[in-house]
């Protein structure tokens, strides 16, 4: 039975569409995905609900990862809240919260690991909840606190996830090789896992992601519990993969200073609701509302150094820092760190400190999301 | 879709046809396999599957070095071409009568499927790498079917190992070779004992889908063990059977032989939700094939008949055919097979319930 059956208007094309579906005369080009159920069975069973909201290939275009009221509840809590996204091939996109935010549990959906309450998602293309398998094939995954078999060696644990892809295994052991120097873990690669340090495993868990040679990367909170040197490393290994694999990237993090350097553009998550996203600059602009700060610091009589501040063009206002050291925050309406410098010396006070503020993620942050101001963002 | 890129592969080729919209892709081989293959290195190479074995080996060869007097002293009976080799497993020392392989194996071989269980799902989550393996390709069930039909594997093998050991041994050091209906008996227990440790294995997985320190997990798993099986066959049961369904003592009238059977009935099914006592009572019918000839023209209608009957004395007469021996142990076979469907659903569904996140 399909729509046209029986509706008594012969010119209409032939659909198979359910009869309860009441779309548009005018229908939209059904997604782009090859892999979607046979029409023919989705009119067979009536079990599930026919969604007319379902996104059209109009909304996702050229969207890797796709989601539009994305929503996961757990009782009376909820975890994910409306969420709407939509990342382009070959982007980096940070979700930025603190922990508890959703993150994992947006990143869960996305994987099919975890069925939405409501909204949809579209990754690769593929319904996550429907056709979680095809989109694991495509998806590598990093978890938070990836754990590996203790027992076994960094290779055997790389083939396992290569038999579970279904590689075979000449092709398997040629990318695990080429996998294990990229991340630099040849030389350890013959070791077992439980003598691996914490950067070792993150690098292994990288490589891991990466042995199905996916079109997608979600990184869930890669550089946890890292040393710096470790999150720099880190971070130029992903840089590089990135360019050399045209892979598409979804990370979260709640150190966000960390991943400003190789996100593209970033999501602020606050309590299961995405309360920001764009480009950095966009944020900036966001979180400033159009206006600069400045923090001043010099040598010199205080009330002259605010003096001399007051006085250089295009200034707003200028407040007084409260600590031991004098300092001072300048606001200005737009870049005037060349003339604040010129008059502070002109004046003969040495500056010890000039700094722009809302240059980092986690001041944007904390404008945009005031009631997360406990530290936790840190 | 690519479909005869698919290899025709048992339960999975049956379940796509079944159900196509499952299969959305070619794979070249199912999930539950890779995982299995990998659990089977890992328990082979274990230090828990040394030990195991060296219990069991011990288990078993303990009463044989008891019995093999007792053994040699019933061969040397023999007058027609009946063999005695089931006897290295029905038969212990003379004091110590319960000090026999096949009660061993009903008593002990619970061990090895706690053994090989109890740890399988939540030790995958407190290493973290259970969120790495359901990110790949394959279906959720797969962890659990996999990681189950791999513990069945190991289970079988060991058990296997055991009795061959334990046949060697009657074979090159007391000469007793088995006849076709023996090695078919001994077969059709192996079966038998590996359903019996699947219960536990069922168990045990149950417990490590749903207790997430496995230590927790180990000792619930050896409580339940030590209650029902060892407490649960020495007393317990026929405790509990004796408080539910008293047996009149006295019988005076027709309707007082009703109540007694009753209740005989009714304690009888209550000892029989123990997997112990239909394993107990299935693997005696199949290792000591009774004499209907000593028994007069009696041919056993039920189990009971069959156990009651039994008397190591009458060894050497003719026996029970195989056909009639698994004829009468089919009930037992079913309950267990339920109790461990039962158990394993139990495991599964919990699993496919919960969140992958720690």
């Amino acid at each position: 039975m399909t729509a046209s059956s029986g509706d008594g208007r012969p010119g209409r094309p032939l659909r198979a569409k359910p009869l309860r579906a009441r779309r548009p005369v005018v229908d939209p080009p059904p997604p782009a995905s090859d892999a979607r159920r046979p029409q023919a069975i989705a009119v067979a069973d009536d079990t599930p609900a026919p969604d007319t909201n379902e996104p059209t290939a109009a909304e996702i275009g050229d969207a890797v990862i796709f989601a539009r009221g994305l929503t996961k509840r757990y009782g009376t809590f909820t975890a994910v809240d409306n969420l709407d996204l939509a990342i382009r091939p070959g982007e980096v996109f940070g979700l930025l919260g603190p922990n508890g935010a959703g993150k994992t549990t947006t990143v869960l959906m996305l994987l099919g690991l975890s069925e939405p309450t409501e909204g949809f998602a579209r990754v690769v293309g593929l319904d996550p909840a429907r056709e979680p398998i095809a989109v694991k094939r495509r998806v590598g995954y990093l978890p938070d606190a990836v754990g590996f078999y203790g027992g076994m060696t960094g290779r055997d644990n790389l083939r396992y996830t290569a038999r579970l892809n279904g590689l075979p295994r000449p092709l398997a052991e040629s990318r695990i090789d080429e996998l294990l120097s990229d991340v630099r873990l040849t030389d350890a690669a013959d070791r077992h896992v439980e003598t691996y340090s914490r950067g070792m495993r993150q690098r292994l868990g990288i490589a891991d992601a990466l042995v199905k040679d996916p079109t997608v990367l979600i990184l869930d909170e890669p550089t946890i519990a890292i040393d710096p040197a470790g999150v720099d490393e880190i971070l130029a290994l992903l840089r590089r993969l990135v360019a050399e694999h045209n892979l598409t990237i979804l990370l979260s993090s709640h150190i966000l200073g960390q991943v400003q350097s190789i996100c593209d553009r970033v999501g602020f998550f606050s309590a299961g609701r995405i309360v920001a996203q764009g480009r950095l600059e966009e944020l900036r602009k966001l979180a400033g509302g159009g206006a600069i700060a400045f923090e001043v610091g010099a040598d010199g009589d205080p009330a002259a150094i605010e003096g001399v501040l007051r006085g250089v063009p295009g200034v707003s206002d200028v407040a007084r820092e409260p600590g031991d050291r004098p300092r001072w925050v300048v606001h200005a309406h737009h870049d005037i760190a060349a003339a604040l410098t010129g008059a502070l010396s002109a004046a003969g006070h040495s500056i010890d400190h000039l700094r722009r503020r809302g240059e980092d993620l986690l001041e944007i942050y904390r404008n945009l999301v005031p009631e997360e101001r406990d530290g936790r963002v840190g | 879709m690519a479909a005869s890129a698919d290899r025709p592969g048992g339960l999975r080729s049956w379940l796509d046809r079944v159900a196509p919209a499952r299969r959305t892709e070619p794979r070249f081989e199912p999930g539950w396999r890779v995982i299995a293959a990998k659990e089977v290195g890992d328990h082979v190479t274990s230090v828990r599957f040394l030990v195991l074995l060296v219990v069991i080996g011990i288990a078993a060869a303990v009463p044989l070095y008891f019995a093999s007097a007792r053994i040699r002293e019933l061969a040397s009976q023999i007058t027609s071409n009946q063999s005695v080799f089931l006897a290295l497993f029905t038969l212990g020392p003379e004091d110590f009568g319960f000090l026999r392989a096949d009660t061993f194996v009903g008593l002990f071989a619970p061990l090895l499927g706690i053994a090989f269980g109890f740890d399988s799902v939540n030790v995958e989550r407190s290493e973290g790498t259970l969120p790495r393996l359901v990110s790949q390709p394959i279906h959720r069930d797969d962890v659990i079917n996999g990681k189950f039909a791999a513990g069945l594997a190991v289970i079988t093998l060991v058990l296997v190992a055991m009795v061959l050991l334990v046949s060697g041994f009657g074979i090159i050091r007391l000469g007793f070779v088995p006849d076709l209906s023996e090695v078919l008996r001994l077969g059709a227990w192996v079966l038998l004992t590996v359903l019996y440790v699947s219960f536990w294995l069922a168990f045990a997985t149950l417990l490590s889908v749903a207790l997430r320190r496995a230590a927790s997990s180990a000792l619930i798993g050896f409580g339940v063990w030590v209650l029902t099986v060892l407490l649960g066959s020495l007393f317990l049961l026929q405790l509990l059977a004796n408080v539910v369904a008293p047996i009149p003592a006295q019988a005076f009238t027709e309707e007082d032989v009703n109540a007694q059977i009753r209740a005989a009935q009714t304690q009888s099914f209550i000892k029989r939700l123990s997997p112990h006592t239909l394993y107990t009572e299935a693997s005696r019918v199949l290792l000591i094939p009774i004499d209907p000839v000593s028994s007069g023209s009696f041919t056993p209608a039920t189990i009971e008949e069959a156990i009651q009957a039994q008397d190591p004395r009458r060894y050497l007469a003719s026996r029970l055919s195989i056909e009639q021996s698994l004829l009468l142990v089919w009930p037992q076979v079913v309950g267990l097979v339920a109790l461990t469907t039962v158990m394993f659903a139990a495991a599964y569904v919990v699993f496919m319930r919960q969140e992958i996140r720690a």
